[in-house]
C-alpha cells in the first residue's frame, strides 16, 4: 500500500527546544489516523508541516507522492482544517462555497451544496453567527468539496459540545465510506478516536513514540501482573512501556509481538486508552510520576 | 433492517459488537435468509465508526457463511441461526417467564435469578461434556 505521509528524520525547530524531532513515519493510505499526545507534544507542528504551511528544520517530508511544501496540483488533492475551524466571519455561507468553488480546481460543487442543505444551513448567514458545530460543518464541507485525497483535521471536535462532535464525527466516517479518502486528525479524545480510527500515531515530547494499525497495537500491548520482579530481567522482544511496582508486586505494560509464556504472569488485554496513557507517563519521565520502564526508551 | 448500537465501555472490539448482533437477530428472528444488513456508509455515519470496522464485521460474517456480499447493492443474510428451532421458542419463553414468576416469589432477586441461572446452565453443559 502506498503512503499518504512519508517523513524521515523530520526536525522542526522555532526556537529553542525541538518543536518535533527526528520522526520517520509511513502512513499508509486508505485510514484514518488518529495522532495523539499532550499539549505542546509537536502534533500541530507535525500537521503543518504536512500541509505544507511549515518548512522542515531538519529531514524530508512527503505527501501523496511528493514534497510537502506542495505544487498546485498537489495542493488540490489535500484538505486542511486548522484547528477551531477558521471560517470568513463577515462572509456568508454562500460566499465560502463561492470561495471553495474559484479557489479549487477539482471543486465539487452539488457535494458542497447537498451538505449545506443536510445542515440545514442558511446560505444567506454570515459565518461569524454560525454556532461553533455549524462553523466546524462548513468549514469541513469546504474541505471535503475540493474532493482531496487526503484530511487532515487539527483538533476538529476539540471545542465542540458532545453533540455536535458527534455529528461532526458521523458526517466525516460517512465521507470516508464514500470518497477514497485518507485522513489524519489529532485529538485529545481518545474514546472518539476509538471509533473512528484504524491507525494511531502516538507523539509525547515532540517524538513519535509509537505508531501502527490499531488493531496491531491492541494485539500486542499486553498488562502483567505478578510477584514483584526487576524489568531489566524480562526478555529480550518484551519492551515495558510503563510499570509500577509494590514491595510484593510487579505490574508492567509490555509491548512485545510474541506470546508472554511467563506462568508468574498474569496477562491481561489493555484498552487503547491505558495503552496511550502508559506512553505518555513513560516520556514524562522521572521527574512526573516515577515508573521504572523509564530507562527503556521506545525510539532512539 | 436492523439497526446497530455500540457500547463503548464494554471492551469488547466494536466489530466484535455488530456480529455478536446480527447473529442475536439471526437467533432471535429479527433477521431472515434473504434480509439486507445495513449498507457500510449508514453504519459508519449513524455510529460515527470507521467504516472499515463494518467492512471487518461483515466479511466476518461471510466467512461464517451467514451473509453475502453481492456488489453494488450490498450485503445480504445467507444463512440461520437456530435452524427450526425458533416455532419452539414461544412456549419456552413461557415456561421460563413462569419459572421468574416463581423465582421473585420465593425472592430472589434479579442479580441471584442470573447467577442460579447460569450456574445452572454451566454445570448442566458440563454434565453434557462428561
Amino acid at each position: 500500500m502506498t503512503a499518504v505521509i512519508e517523513t524521515k528524520g523530520l526536525g522542526k525547530r522555532y526556537r529553542r527546544p525541538w518543536a518535533l524531532a527526528d520522526c520517520t513515519l509511513s502512513v499508509p493510505a486508505g485510514h484514518v489516523v488518529g495522532l495523539v499526545g499532550p499539549n505542546g507534544a509537536g502534533k500541530s507542528t507535525l500537521l503543518n508541516l504536512a500541509a505544507g504551511l511549515l518548512a522542515p528544520t531538519t529531514g524530508t517530508i512527503e505527501v501523496l507522492g511528493g514534497p510537502a511544501p506542495a505544487n498546485p496540483a498537489q495542493l488540490a488533492r489535500l484538505g486542511f482544517l486548522a484547528q477551531d475551524a477558521p471560517v470568513y466571519a463577515a462572509l456568508s455561507v454562500a460566499d465560502h462555497l463561492k470561495l471553495g468553488a474559484h479557489l479549487n480546481p477539482g471543486w465539487d460543487q452539488s457535494l458542497a451544496r447537498d451538505r449545506i442543505n443536510q445542515l440545514d444551513l442558511d446560505p444567506g448567514q454570515k459565518a461569524g453567527t454560525l454556532s461553533g458545530g455549524q462553523r466546524a460543518q462548513l468549514a469541513l464541507t469546504l474541505a471535503l468539496g475540493k474532493r482531496p485525497a487526503l484530511l487532515i483535521l487539527d483538533e476538529p471536535v476539540a471545542s465542540l459540545d458532545p453533540l455536535a462532535r458527534r455529528e461532526f464525527l458521523q458526517d466525516l466516517m460517512e465521507a470516508v465510506a464514500e470518497q477514497d479518502l485518507s485522513v489524519v486528525l489529532s485529538s485529545h479524545l481518545i474514546a472518539d478516536l476509538e471509533r473512528v480510527c484504524d491507525y494511531l500515531i502516538v507523539l509525547v515530547g515532540s517524538r513519535v513514540r509509537v505508531a501502527g494499525p490499531v488493531e496491531e497495537l491492541l494485539a500486542t500491548h499486553h498488562l502483567l501482573t505478578g510477584p514483584r520482579r526487576d524489568p531489566a530481567t524480562l526478555p529480550d522482544g518484551q519492551q515495558v512501556i510503563s510499570g509500577s511496582h509494590t514491595d510484593v508486586q510487579s505490574t508492567l505494560l509490555v509491548r512485545t509481538s510474541s506470546p508472554v509464556l511467563d506462568p508468574a504472569w498474569t496477562v491481561s488485554e489493555v484498552g487503547l486508552e491505558d495503552m496511550v496513557l502508559a506512553y505518555m507517563r513513560q516520556a514524562a519521565g522521572p521527574g512526573r510520576r516515577r515508573t521504572s520502564g523509564n530507562h527503556l526508551e521506545v525510539q532512539k | 433492517m436492523i439497526e446497530f448500537h455500540l457500547d463503548g465501555r464494554s471492551g469488547v472490539a466494536p466489530y466484535m459488537q455488530l456480529i455478536h448482533q446480527v447473529r442475536q437477530a439471526l437467533r432471535l428472528g429479527l433477521l431472515c435468509e434473504g434480509d439486507q444488513l445495513p449498507k457500510v456508509k449508514d453504519v459508519a455515519a449513524g455510529l460515527a465508526i470507521n467504516p472499515n470496522t463494518v467492512l471487518k464485521a461483515y466479511r466476518e460474517l461471510e466467512y461464517e457463511g451467514l451473509a453475502g456480499a453481492r456488489p453494488g447493492i450490498g450485503t445480504f443474510v445467507t444463512g440461520t441461526l437456530g435452524g427450526t428451532s425458533l416455532a419452539a421458542h414461544g412456549p419456552l419463553r413461557r415456561d421460563l417467564q413462569r419459572w421468574l414468576a416463581k423465582a421473585r416469589h420465593a425472592g430472589l432477586d434479579d442479580e441471584s435469578i442470573e447467577a442460579l441461572f447460569l450456574n445452572t446452565f454451566r454445570s448442566a453443559a458440563e454434565e453434557d461434556i462428561a
